[in-house]
């Protein structure tokens, strides 16, 4: 019964994000461009669909992956777990003591980012437009690879206690020397990528992985640091999709000259 | 009736595959780094079942509503050949999905909070309410500019990366002139404007029009109107920062 009440709170939050986007399309599609929708069944269909789906994921995810996530994270980062048994505060420690820490950002950056809706939506689009040169897995793929190792180097910065901005300032400019380099198509693409990884899923249990390591860790501030992960999380994917680009291109160019060369 | 059914069963196994990675990275790490039993069994099956019909009822829904609808507006807007028009609808989408998106309801309350207790703002609450109903409006804003001018863009066929790294240059530039306390949640209000409802229909008008103009590649043009949107609103927030 209470379950049920929680969605039915839940299936109106979504109401209430989803009616100012149907009021707009509705009304300039039928008031101002003054033009019938398209089979409009369908896609009032879809619509509850998209609202019903969305609310069915977020209140599973509120009951099984989060709570789960977050007392990993915790247990991940008690000194007990980092330092052996019996110890109760951290007040020596090396880096590598952490290593478990990294693999676990590192997997569960990845596997989040596969399962990200926003990033399903657009991967089927540029699979599309693209007439299937880039795959829907393959950018997906690209993606999530550059979110685990986002997450995965800033849970070390949050160790090993180093600046923040010198991380994302160094980020900047290979995005930018990248963006030179790349091939032209998947310029957009790859800076669109970095802001649908900053949703739903991947947040809520990033955040918790650097609120669990900020707490024990002396010296460290929860705000701060919870933050400096996400910022991580949405800067690396546009540097491992370009790099998928530059990759996939470069050995396209290889093949070709070895053809080239077989044939003379 | 058997190929709806067909058809739901199949993209319930494409989303079981996508969930699959997130189940096999907390049952390895929960039973074989931390050798924890995983606590409450049934109410963590129960939730997975939720997420993966969800998402599948999701990615259905996306494909036969809010894709086509992104893209015929497009194609409309076209076929109108009213750019005020066209312009006047990029920027209500942007401000409209965005004022009323919960989760910068919740940031502007935090953000109230810590000027009020930093002293930027009276320790009233009325001041408080002003500041983050501010707040949001100026994301909002932010949004709907972002929306605008990247539409501006693929209309005039400019190369993404001059707006993007020319607002790269606007957030390091105002880093330095705002005030400390605004500046996480400048950054932090980037992540929350790219709504998961929002972003396929934007990435369908921004393909729409690119297909839908002459001369435009819906590759190059069509994509980097999210990437522009969760960049404008961290410069607008550390002016509104700086303002008060």
């Amino acid at each position: 019964m209470d379950a049920l009440i929680i969605f039915g709170e839940t299936v109106l939050g979504m109401l209430i994000d989803v009616l100012p986007i149907a009021a707009i399309l509705i009304g300039f599609q039928v008031f101002i461009l003054r033009r019938p929708i398209h089979h409009p069944g369908r896609v009032i269909f879809g619509l509850i669909l998209v609202l019903f789906g969305l609310a069915l994921f977020l209140q599973g995810l509120e009951l099984a992956l989060f709570p789960l996530g977050r007392l990993m994270a915790e247990q991940l980062t008690l000194p007990s777990f980092i330092l052996g048994e019996g110890v109760e505060a951290i007040t020596a420690f090396t880096w590598s003591d952490y290593l478990w820490v990294y693999i676990f950002a590192a997997a569960i950056g990845f596997a989040t980012t596969v399962a990200e809706p926003a990033l399903i939506a657009v991967s089927i689009k540029a699979n599309q437009v693209s007439g299937g040169t880039i795959t829907v897995n393959g950018l997906r793929f690209a993606v999530a690879v550059g979110v685990a190792l986002g997450v995965a180097l800033g849970t070390f910065r949050i160790v090993t206690g180093t600046p923040l901005h010198w991380y994302i300032i160094t980020g900047y400019v290979v995005v930018i020397v990248q963006t030179l380099r790349a091939p032209r198509a998947i310029i957009p693409l790859a800076y669109d990528s970095g802001g649908v990884t900053t949703s739903t899923v991947t947040v809520p249990l990033v955040a918790a992985l650097g609120l669990g390591l900020a707490e024990t860790i002396p010296g460290r501030s929860a705000l701060l640091d919870g933050f400096g992960l996400i910022a991580f999380a949405s800067l690396f994917p546009m540097i491992s999709v370009m790099a998928y680009a530059q990759i996939s291109e470069w050995r396209t160019q290889r093949s070709r000259r070895k053809n080239s060369e077989n044939s003379s | 009736m058997i190929a709806v059914l067909k058809q739901f069963l199949r993209s319930l196994l494409a989303s079981f595959k996508d969930l699959l990675p997130i189940i096999l990275v907390i049952s390895f790490f929960q039973l074989v780094v931390l050798r924890q039993p995983v606590p409450d069994l049934g109410q963590i099956l129960a939730g997975g079942v939720m997420v993966l019909v969800g998402l599948s009822l999701f990615v259905q829904g996306l494909q036969l509503a809010l894709f086509p609808l992104g893209e015929e507006m497009a194609y409309s807007f076209v076929r109108k050949g009213n750019l005020w028009l066209l312009l006047l609808f990029a920027f209500t989408l942007g401000f409209g999905t965005t004022v009323a998106e919960p989760a910068l309801i919740a940031i502007a309350q935090e953000a109230s909070e810590i000027a009020a207790s930093g002293g930027v703002i009276a320790d009233v609450e009325e001041a408080r309410q002003r500041y983050a109903t501010g707040l949001r409006l100026v994301v909002a804003l932010a949004v709907g500019f972002a929306l605008l001018v990247g539409v501006i863009r693929i209309l005039k066929g400019w190369p993404v990366q001059y707006l993007i790294i020319g607002g790269y240059i606007g957030v390091v530039v105002m880093t330095g002139f705002a005030p400390k306390e605004i500046i996480g949640i400048a950054y932090d209000s980037g992540g929350v404007t790219t709504s998961t409802v929002t972003v396929p229909l934007v990435a369908a008008l921004g393909i729409g029009l690119a297909s839908s103009i002459r001369g435009r590649d819906p590759l190059i043009d069509g994509f980097g109107l999210i990437a522009f949107a969760s960049l404008t609103p961290m410069i607008f927030v550390m002016g509104y920062g700086m303002l008060f």
